[in-house]
């Protein structure tokens, strides 16, 4: 249910009964390829510069050129930034999808389109601005190979007309995508969005209700997407051997690393480099190179989705056992193979907890924000070193692929924790040391690392079969022993995660559980149950795997609990069963969403409502 | 009062350490076994050449062969990964630690059959370490398989004979861009050392072929990786003689022609030609020339190909020189400024 402003100054004539000012979501319907990315970033970010909360999606398809992508833009004063189910402006610029896309609009959304295209023939409950796109890109663009770029800009003029999005925004956003080196090129787009805002200024009679008003809530903030803020904690981490394979939605995170290491990461003096990355030739690859180099003591990391994910099981398992140290980003999407590579989803949570065969348990980090993919980076490559052992980051595809508002990242302020490594001094110290004993009493072993000089530093890495000296051993006592320590190194981890999110109401008798981007739509939901049946539901946004203890308390004050998973079979809900006692499981329900798209408010209510018979 | 005893004096390397500095623990493969022999070798060129074990790091797939590190080089780390893809590991580890002297020891299966696609792109990369294969043409720990070197023809134990050709490790290694690629065979000790010697002072991608002999499941008339077959049938194309930086020259200059190839450490590996007029430098002859000893069912042995001016991967990725592992924080974590500087682009 959209938020309707009403200005009391307005007449109330039939048409400008209400105004909806700050919430809305507009879409733009191109094909793939067609350099609309452009135009999108550039309206999206003159609404933000206007101080108005917003969020930018890409529904692009597996393909480079010639496919239907729809990009939508939400406003929202109130901040909510998940994806809003219902279109409210459409700009129609694809041919092919243009009478679906508007057939499927509700009543009374705006429709700007491509004036060959007939739409208002379609339905008479729309506001329609039709636009000769051709007519106009002409005389803005001489050259005639440049037109089907610069004819995208056009309708951001039109729009930002439409919506009194300011021009010197637009403008600013302009200059800003284009930078100074390619000042002729945001000449054109410029002259192309001037066109576009004269001729709707001369051509329109506004009829719709929407339209933006500056506000002052995105002072200070940046756009990034959580790929590039992966990225950026993972610089900021000190990594050192990067090792990929290309993976949609994956690559851009390492894209966007190589970018900010050639910046930041090469010796002032030498212009050498303080770290390695190499595109691997597959998935098993690059996990055996990270934990090669994890072993022999660099902070190593890979990025992927679930196909890459699944192939690295075999060498997840040897990094449990053999307790090497990497970082795994997992940029969730649907799968596999011919698997929609281009939609979102949480489908790898339920395999990556227990990736590889035999008895393995995984950490996994959570983040649903740009600012959690900083500080969780950070965060993650500290814990896989303190615990000798693989850590998982689960982003998704709508986190790691589209822009987001965020805070500026913090600096860590907290040094880099490298772990229990003894080096020569230490060892002639001790005289000598055994690998996988518990002297400590939380489960990990002190290592040495290859080249460390010292005749007791050496030590031969295998899978299970080791005693406590990491000897060769196949004595049941000693695999026992083994598996129990590595357990209670897991139980220690748990304690060692970030704490869930919790926001509790005395008063309700509902709780709802989520985790990653599903945050947006379930905050939204939550306001919606209250807001439109009464109904207050607390709510937990778990950080982290294995669970904290505060899941259970959580779940204990509430009489019926929502888990919300981004999948088929309730993955999260899941990992939840395999954890908790049947008291409490039983009090769990759950709310799924396996569309490919990311998840929206109304999808979550509407399940709700219905369970709760509402 | 007893007369007391000076003990002789013990044999030492340059490093002034023992040889039993460089062994491992007991084996563990069957008697007789190729291995073995290769482990020795190890053993003693690893001594006789002075490394310090301290900076060699072991690596290793699955297989009897992957077994074998764990009995050579007791003081050197070791990573036993797993099957087929030992190469990653050591990628990782020796870009980690550029210092390192990279080992790897993997066997017919792991490299030519699991592995295939981790040992080409090792080959391409053209990474600084030693890859032995202990080729036996068989599936030791599972019991008597065919793996992807057996030759057309070969039979098992239980007669049945292969059908699909083999991969030619060597030529493989040719063709995609190793820098050094010999085939040596576990019974010529001489031949093996002088192989090794040459890997360990060279700084690009060593690949040796060793025959390795299974005496329990490939060693049985019919077989083609038998060691009475290797050695009626091998060809040895040179007689080497490594030359040490450290040592004086004092190896008698044998007749015939003789060619000495410079490594990267001033080390010298002397070459004298046998049957063939052959330069170990041009590869196009190499692969020629193991086409030709294919099709006389030779195995053919020596020095195939050594290119000593080839940049390596980690000279490619212009590392810092110290290891990447022990870096300082203060030189990899980017200060204040970069992360305001890419905040302020984002704005």
């Amino acid at each position: 249910m959209s938020t309707v402003a009403v200005s009391p100054s307005e007449p109330l004539s039939e048409q400008k009964e209400r105004s909806v000012v700050n919430d809305f979501s507009i879409q733009v319907a191109t094909v793939n390829g067609s350099g609309s990315q452009t135009a999108n970033s550039v309206l999206m970010r003159a609404i933000f510069q206007m101080g108005i909360p917003v969020s930018g999606k890409n529904m692009f398809p597996s393909n480079i050129a010639g496919l239907p992508t729809w990009f939508t833009i939400r406003a929202s004063r109130k901040g909510y930034v998940g994806r809003r189910k219902e279109v409210d402006f459409l700009v129609a610029m694809n041919p092919e999808t243009a009478r679906e896309d508007a057939m499927k609009l509700p009543s009374g959304a705006a429709l700007v389109y491509d004036e060959p295209l007939k739409l208002n023939e379609l339905r008479g409950d729309l506001h329609f601005y039709p636009v000769p796109f051709d007519k106009l890109v002409g005389p803005v663009c001489p050259e005639a190979r440049l037109r089907k770029l610069v004819r995208n800009m056009i309708y951001d003029g039109v729009v930002a007309q439409l919506l009194s999005i300011e021009m010197e925004e637009v403008h600013r956003a302009l200059v800003k995508q284009f930078g100074k080196k390619k000042a002729k090129a945001a000449e054109m787009n410029w002259n192309a969005a001037r066109a576009g805002f004269d001729y709707a200024a001369a051509t329109f009679a506004k009829t719709d209700p929407f339209r933006v008003e500056r506000m002052n809530a995105t002072a200070g903030k940046i756009i990034v997407d959580g790929n590039s803020a992966c990225a950026l904690g993972a610089m900021f981490a000190g990594v050192t051997l990067v090792a990929w394979y290309p993976i949609t939605p994956s690559s851009s995170l390492v894209e966007s690393l190589i970018g900010y290491m050639r910046r930041f990461r090469h010796d002032k003096e030498t212009g050498k480099a303080t770290y390695a990355i190499v595109q691997a030739e597959d998935e098993l690859a690059s996990i055996g190179m990270a934990l090669g180099a994890g072993w022999a003591g660099a902070r190593s990391m890979t990025a992927s989705a679930g196909p890459g994910i699944s192939l690295m099981s075999e060498f997840i398992g040897l990094g449990y056992y053999a307790e090497a140290p990497a970082v795994i980003y997992d940029v969730e999407r649907v799968g596999p193979s011919t698997g929609l590579p281009t939609r979102t989803q949480q489908g790898d949570l339920l395999t990556t907890a227990i990736l590889s065969h035999g008895d393995t348990r995984h950490p996994m980090f959570f983040p649903c924000s740009p600012e959690e993919c900083f500080e969780m980076s950070i965060q993650a490559f500290d814990l896989a070193e303190r615990f000798q052992t693989p850590v998982f980051i689960m982003t998704d595809l709508d986190l790691g692929m589209n822009n987001w508002m965020a805070d500026p990242f913090p600096y860590p302020e907290t040094p880099l924790d490298r772990g229990k490594v003894l080096n020569a001094e230490d060892l002639a110290r001790l005289g000598g040391f055994a690998r996988y004993r518990d002297v400590d009493g939380d489960g990990v072993g002190y290592r040495t690392l290859p080249g460390t000089h010292h005749p007791a530093a050496a030590y031969f890495t295998r899978g299970s079969g080791h005693n406590d000296k990491a000897q060769y051993s196949e004595r049941e006592d000693d695999y026992a022993n083994n598996m129990d320590r590595l357990a209670h190194k897991f139980e220690v981890l748990r304690g060692r995660l970030p704490d869930p999110v919790v926001e509790l109401r005395e008063d309700a008798r509902i709780g709802l559980i989520a985790m990653g981007t599903s945050d947006y739509a379930v905050r939204e939901s939550r306001d919606q149950l209250l807001e439109e049946y009464g109904v207050p539901a607390s709510y937990l946004r778990l950080k982290a795997y294995p669970f904290s203890d505060r899941l259970l308390e959580f779940i204990r004050r509430h009489d019926r609990v929502y888990v919300v998973d981004q999948n088929r079979d309730a993955q999260l809900l899941g990992l939840m069963r395999l954890d908790l006692d049947a008291a409490l499981i039983a009090r769990l329900r759950s709310v799924r969403y396996y569309g490919g798209l990311p998840l929206d408010a109304r999808t979550v209510t509407d399940d709700i409502a219905r369970q709760e018979g509402l | 009062m007893s007369a007391t005893v000076t003990p002789p004096p013990k044999k030492v390397n340059r490093l002034g350490l023992e040889v039993l500095s460089y062994k491992g623990g007991k084996t563990t493969l069957c008697a007789g076994c190729g291995h073995n022999s290769i482990s020795e070798r190890l053993v003693e060129c690893f001594y006789e050449m002075g490394v310090d074990p301290l900076s060699v790091a072991k690596f290793s797939g699955i297989g009897c062969s992957s077994k074998s590190p764990a009995y050579f080089l007791g003081l050197s780390h070791g990573f036993n990964g797993v099957h087929g893809r030992m190469a990653p590991v050591a990628t990782g580890a020796l870009l980690a630690n550029r210092n390192l002297l990279g080992l790897g020891v993997t066997g017919d299966g792991d490299t030519a059959s699991i592995g295939i696609g981790h040992f080409m792109h090792l080959l391409r990369r053209n990474m600084p370490m030693i890859y032995i294969i202990e080729n036996n043409g068989v599936y030791g720990l599972t019991k008597g398989q065919f793996s992807a070197t057996a030759d057309l023809g070969s039979t098992l134990k239980t007669g049945t004979a292969n059908e699909l050709p083999p991969f030619d490790c060597c030529a493989l290694a040719l063709k995609w861009g190793a820098t050094f690629v010999a085939r040596s065979f576990s019974g010529d000790k001489r031949q093996l050392q002088a192989i090794i010697k040459t890997a360990i002072a060279h700084k690009g991608l060593s690949v040796i072929d060793v025959i390795s002999p299974c005496t329990t499941f490939n060693d049985h008339e019919g077989s083609t990786k038998s060691y009475s077959y290797v050695k009626d049938h091998e060809e040895a194309l040179q007689e080497l003689d490594f030359v040490a930086s450290f040592q004086e020259i004092s190896v008698e200059i044998p007749e015939g022609e003789v060619r000495d190839v410079e490594l990267h450490d001033g080390s010298r590996l002397r070459i004298r030609k046998l049957h063939r007029d052959y330069n170990p430098t041009d590869r196009l002859a190499a692969l020629t020339l193991l086409e030709e000893a294919d099709a006389k069912a030779e195995v053919l042995t020596g020095v195939l190909y050594i290119n000593t001016a080839k940049p390596t991967f980690t000279e490619m990725l212009n590392m810092a020189d110290e290891p990447l592992a022990t870096l300082p924080e203060s030189r990899v974590r980017p200060g204040r400024a970069a992360l305001e500087e890419a905040m302020e682009e984002l704005r």
